[in-house]
């Protein structure tokens, strides 16, 4: 079972406006509320993205690897930290390892879409530029090819 | 158990997918289409649905433009010969002209990416930059979702067929499907479509067959909708007999570029050879491909499979020695170049980290195994399937052109991503940047061809009975039997899927069959796979999560059987070391330097196989 709640830490994500976080955001519709606990219905389908461990708000989700090849006793179990993540990998053989490294420069929210855009909607519409690359295609014009047909 | 209710949502352009290429086109038709009510349609939640949901530790497609690193014509050269001459070159360079704007606008919003002291980016190869990508897809949706709004963002939506017009089939209408976690029908009316659906995972049988069939080395979620959708409605697709089998670290299906490219790894076999040096004769047999710099993807695979038949596994990459090549024994180096390799997995691929750890394997100190995979159809990455689409107005010439750049053959549906066939090597940032060249086509298409686009009842109808039918078989037959499971009336979509990725594998050049099929194999094979699809009548589901399932593996096994009957028509090998065709074991440009395209008629059940010409246009 690829993912697994521990249902001593599991509060069912109480006061969330989306409901439980791991129901939420599972990419493939693999978890959901079994009594009053997250429960992973599929695990033979779940890819061990980690997306519900990494926003689970109690640190209840885990991941035993796949039984098909990865032996028991490792851990590799994130925490999220400002604009990154912290690892910790924890081998067989009970070696810690910890990492971190940045995941975003910019606070969630900060993205303007079309900040400064300088191309026409309209007047542009029938060219080959795309928004904003008046500003962000690092040359001054797009390229194009003398075709050899 | 009575129909649920239908809601109904019209709109001008519908976005069907909101991984990359969705998220690109969202962003990119809000800028251009004024008005215009613009609606995009997801399975998941776009903050972590899509073959990057998990993150990504490299953006694989960049020019470097500013930096005068590459051109798009060379982009060109590298992509066709990789692909063993055969890729649209239109396609191909349009996303390379426009892809370095992409990657700008993503750092922009907030993507790290290495850099080197003048504060240039830092390179692992010559298209490859390498990132802190964990969040590279929540940090793409945001301006997405923005862009549009969040009241135009429906997801844990299953998208299951597209709809035709009432007086033109070949014109698109919309699309249908259910709400997984709502006791709903979804029906929108569209006067344009984009497909930015995925490729397809889980198709070929999987080396790990009980849990680890969730660690597919493409996205899980990549379930073939691109596919699955176009081809019922009789949209032209090529290149579906492309499949992409990738080398990667055993069973996790670690990536493998930045060993190759950043830390200069090799891989050897068990006697201590790379296979690099001692299969270069065999290069020879594929010209001109095999002698051009870098060895196409498919002949390096071809060179490591041929010591592996030859019994000289397990093959292993060198981490060990690369690393302590890297540090020369500085401890502090050491530490850099190992928070470095671990990254590379725990930013996309955290399994495989859990593999070493489990495993005991530390990277500095021991060589780790690679194998090849099962193949994956799809066509962002390096392969290459999927609908046969317009070239962009100023590049492509008459033969690839009608109208509207990434328009397929069906009026108003467009295509990007894995959806687009013969433009491959896309990955994240190009797919990215096609979504955004299609959406903005598809506006101008939607400013020239302004009349509504009219529902067809009877098809909705139907389709909603349809859809609907595996809940009502397990109600109706679940007491014929004491086992949920076990049932003479039906099938469960985890039994159909299993069904569908046995045959792929012993009639369609699997694992377990070496990669290797031929004519007779390939016919019988297609006759197994058209009982299967009789037998899709017959799914059933417990609940809306099977329900999703079971239209799952109807798109797989449109995959499927649209690869077979391509890998039929080619009577070639072109892509040695993703399979062999064993009555044509030669790559034959003569006769076969062309695109196979095929067009299903839903009407009379036949698919028509022909092909289309390659235009070389960059000199």
């Amino acid at each position: 079972m690829p993912t697994f709640v521990d249902p001593n830490a599991c509060n069912t994500c109480e006061g969330e406006d989306k409901g439980p976080l791991c129901v939420y955001i599972c990419p493939n519709d693999l978890m959901k509320l079994e009594g009053d606990k997250g429960f992973n219905q599929e695990p033979n389908l779940c890819s061990e993205c980690y997306a519900c461990v990494k926003l689970c708000p109690t640190e209840a989700i885990h991941v035993r690897g796949y039984a098909d090849f990865i032996p028991l006793g490792a851990e590799v179990q994130p925490r999220r930290v400002e604009l990154g993540l912290t690892w910790t990998v924890r081998f067989r053989d009970g070696e810690v390892l910890e990492f971190t490294y940045p995941s975003r420069t910019k606070p969630v929210g900060s993205s303007i879409p079309y900040d400064g855009f300088t191309e026409d909607p309209i007047a542009d519409l029938r060219g080959q530029t795309l928004a904003g690359e008046s500003i962000w295609l690092g040359v001054d014009n797009l390229p194009t090819f003398v075709s050899n047909a | 158990m009575s129909l649920p209710n239908t809601e109904t949502i019209e709109c001008d352009l519908l976005i069907i997918g909101g991984g990359m290429s969705g998220c690109g086109a969202a962003f990119e038709s809000k800028y251009w289409s004024g008005d215009m009510k613009v609606v995009m349609v997801e399975k998941a939640v776009i903050e972590r649905s899509g073959a990057t949901g998990e993150g990504l530790s490299a953006i694989n497609c960049y020019m470097g433009q500013r930096y005068g690193w590459n051109t798009p014509e060379e982009f060109v050269k590298y992509v066709v010969n990789d692909m063993m001459g055969l890729a649209r070159e239109d396609l191909v360079y349009d996303v390379g002209r426009h892809v370095d704007s992409s990657v700008h606008l993503l750092e922009e919003w907030g993507l790290p990416i290495w850099k080197k002291d003048n504060g240039d980016y830092e390179r692992i190869g010559r298209w490859q930059i390498p990132i802190h990508g964990e969040s590279i897809k929540p940090i793409t949706a945001e301006p997405a979702r923005k862009a549009i709004g969040q009241e135009n963002i429906y997801e844990r939506v299953n998208i299951t067929h597209l709809l035709t017009d009432a007086n033109d089939p070949q014109r698109i209408a919309g699309a249908i499907g259910f709400g997984v976690r709502e006791n709903k029908f979804y029906v929108f009316k569209a006067k344009a479509v984009l497909i930015t659906c995925g490729g397809a995972s889980n198709v070929f049988r999987p080396r790990s067959i009980n849990e680890g069939m969730g660690r597919t080395w493409y996205s899980v979620f990549a379930t073939g909708a691109a596919y699955g959708l176009m081809i019922p409605i009789g949209t032209e697709m090529t290149q579906m007999e492309h499949r992409f089998v990738p080398t990667r670290f055993k069973d996790g299906y670690g990536p493998v570029g930045m060993w190759f490219q950043y830390f200069g790894a090799k891989i050897t076999n068990s006697k201590g050879e790379d296979y690099t040096v001692t299969r270069e004769a065999e290069l020879h047999k594929y010209k001109p491909y095999g002698l051009v710099v870098p060895t196409p993807t498919p002949l390096r695979n071809h060179q490591m499979f041929l010591d592996i038949k030859d019994g000289l596994g397990p093959m292993y990459m060198g981490t060990d020695k690369a690393m302590q090549k890297i540090a020369g024994g500085d401890p502090k180096k050491m530490r850099k170049v190992k928070e470095e390799a671990w990254e590379d997995f725990l930013d996309m691929t955290i399994s495989q980290a859990l593999t070493w750890a489990s495993q005991d394997i530390r990277p500095e100190l021991t060589p780790s195994e690679v194998v090849l995979a099962e193949p994956y159809i799809m066509g962002s990455h390096s392969g290459e399937s999927g609908a046969w689409v317009s070239g962009p107005e100023d590049l492509a010439p008459p033969d690839y052109f009608w109208g509207y750049n990434k328009m397929t053959t069906i009026k108003g549906l467009f295509a990007a991503g894995d959806g687009v066939g013969a433009a491959p090597h896309k990955f994240s940032s190009g797919s990215f940047t096609e979504g955004r060249l299609a959406a903005k086509a598809a506006v101008n298409f939607l400013n020239d061809n302004p009349e509504d686009s009219i529902l067809n009842d009877g098809q909705v109808a139907s389709l909603r009975d349809k859809i609907w039918a595996p809940l009502e078989r397990f109600e109706k037959h679940k007491g014929a039997s004491t086992a949920e499971e076990i049932n003479p009336h039906y099938l469960t979509p985890y039994q159909a899927l299993v069904r569908l990725q046995k045959i792929m594998d012993e009639y369609a050049g699997g694992t377990s069959a070496w990669y290797t099929t031929n004519k007779p194999t390939l016919e019988r094979g297609i006759q197994l796979i058209e009982l299967l699809r009789e037998d899709l009548n017959k799914l059933a589901a417990r609940d809306r999560h099977e329900l999703m399932r079971c239209w799952e593996v109807v798109h797989r096994t449109w995959v499927g059987e649209s690869h077979m009957r391509h890998l039929l028509h080619r009577e070639e090998t072109r892509w040695p070391g993703y399979y062999y065709r064993s009555d044509f074991p030669d790559l034959d440009d003569s006769k076969w330097r062309v695109f196979v395209n095929s067009r299903f008629d839903s009407e009379t059940n036949e698919w028509e196989l022909f092909t289309k010409p390659y235009i070389n246009l960059i000199k």
